[in-house]
């Protein structure tokens, strides 16, 4: 799982096509890629990005949603919010995407072994979170408890809501959900992410955390595990800047001494806390 | 002095962590036991606030009513608190809450337990030094609220 190769030139993208597509929410889709016809031997890891490109548009960066444990359908969730993810949400099964990667640094799994494994996702950051939580429920001898937390918008903006509901119910797992407001007919949770923090059952001495979502929520979040006894160096974030090469050269993803690409988008909190924040970075 | 099940459960509640038996039995005095359906109301934005819950089990919305349909802003559970406007003047709740499921709380005399603060300024300054944190919290995670963390960003290529 963890042996990454790199494309001989980083450049230049492969023709991937889309096989399947699912909306998640009203502008939230999820794609499975199938590879270019010569095939595609790379593995990912989870937490791990590609660059996807829509020919003569433009390429972004996105988070790779799949089960690294299927690594020749390629998976990726889309929220159409600007002018290249609009037309990527909108192609049809069929149609070409153009995808390099697999690009950045991935959530440290390994070294969860033997402990509790937290998976705090808000909004769309659960997308980038799915593989880890794929590996871990694979995997589920390697860990002790396993904590799924997701908080998001509305129950309408909640992605991969089956699966949600199917971890919720599995044995070993606790899965807790959170919506910011909620019409009266929602059966769950309202509130932030902060208070499921608080209900979540895990040894704060014996655990590692992995968080996605927006900046303010992570760092919140990191700052409330901590509360709870966990040390700092045993949370993980995915950090999200404007990333262009994916190979730490152009630096428009520099984030203080960091190029994001390359070094990230998963840091250890420590590494990093003191650059949350400051707005001049 | 005789102790009560409310007083023991009053002194074995998070809430109340680190009171004396005494202060527990004092607070006990204003409590009764209540249960609530789903869907039924506990109270209604603008009622008077004459009573303060401790959620013992179960679940309540905290909704804001408007034109069309009301939005649900909390949800509050096992070991939480419901209803901090008994405290403030002029003691009008300022949201409705509604029962999600079967819940069993404590609900506590309002000008009870506000007369007994007035006469004995420990047990009122015992029952701020809870609240307070309470509503600090809640005050940061409606802030985090408003923020609209998770909305969509134009700015995103």
């Amino acid at each position: 799982m963890n042996t990454v190769a790199r494309y001989p030139e980083p450049y230049v993208p492969a023709v991937w096509r889309v096989e399947e597509r699912r909306w998640e929410t009203a502008n939230t889709v999820t794609f499975a890629l199938s590879p270019p016809p010569q095939g595609f031997t790379e593995s990912f890891a989870p937490g791990q990005f590609n660059m996807l490109y829509t020919f003569g548009v433009g390429e972004v960066p996105i988070s790779i949603s799949g089960d690294p444990a299927s690594p020749a359908t390629m998976v990726h969730t889309i929220r159409a919010v600007g002018s290249v993810t609009r037309i990527l949400a909108g192609l049809e099964p069929g149609s070409a995407i153009g995808l390099r990667g697999p690009y950045g640094s991935a959530w440290p799994l390994e070294d969860a072994r033997g402990r509790d494994l937290i998976l705090l996702a808000g909004g769309l950051g659960l997308a980038p979170l799915r593989p880890a939580i794929c590996h871990a429920l694979a995997n589920r001898g390697a860990y002790r408890r396993l904590v799924i937390i997701c908080g998001t918008r509305s129950p309408e903006n909640l992605v991969f809501r089956d699966e949600l509901e199917g971890w919720t119910g599995m044995r070993g797992v606790q899965c807790l959900v959170t919506v910011d407001h909620a019409s009266p007919d929602w059966p769950g949770h309202v509130g932030t992410i902060l208070q499921q923090i608080r209900r979540a059952e895990f040894d704060p001495d014996n655990a590692m955390a992995c968080v996605c979502g927006p900046e303010i929520m992570m760092r919140h979040s990191a700052e409330a595990l901590i509360g709870l006894g966990m040390p700092a160096n045993a949370i993980h974030l995915s950090l999200e800047r404007n990333m262009k090469c994916a190979v730490s050269r152009c630096g428009h993803c520099q984030f203080g001494p960091h190029f994001l690409c390359g070094e990230g988008p998963v840091f250890r909190y420590d590494r990093i806390a003191p650059l949350l924040g400051v707005a001049e970075v | 002095m005789e102790t009560t099940p409310l007083d023991r459960i009053v002194a074995s509640h998070p809430f109340f962590q680190g009171l004396s038996p005494d202060i527990c039995a004092l607070i006990a005095g204003c409590g009764r036991n209540v249960h609530f359906k789903p869907g039924g109301w506990i109270f209604r934005q603008g009622d008077s606030a004459d009573a303060f819950y401790v959620i013992r089990h179960g679940k309540v919305a905290l909704e804001m009513p408007g034109a069309g349909q009301a939005i649900v802003f909390q949800t509050v559970g096992e070991g939480d608190i419901l209803n901090a406007s008994w405290l403030v003047p002029p003691y009008r709740c300022a949201s409705d809450a509604r029962a999600v499921e079967v819940t069993r709380a404590i609900a506590f005399d309002a000008v009870c337990l506000r007369g007994k603060c007035d006469q004995d300024h420990h047990l009122g300054y015992e029952l701020m030094k809870r609240f307070v944190p309470v509503m600090v919290e809640r005050l940061t995670h409606a802030r985090m609220q408003a923020l609209d963390l998770y909305a969509p960003e134009a700015a995103r290529p």
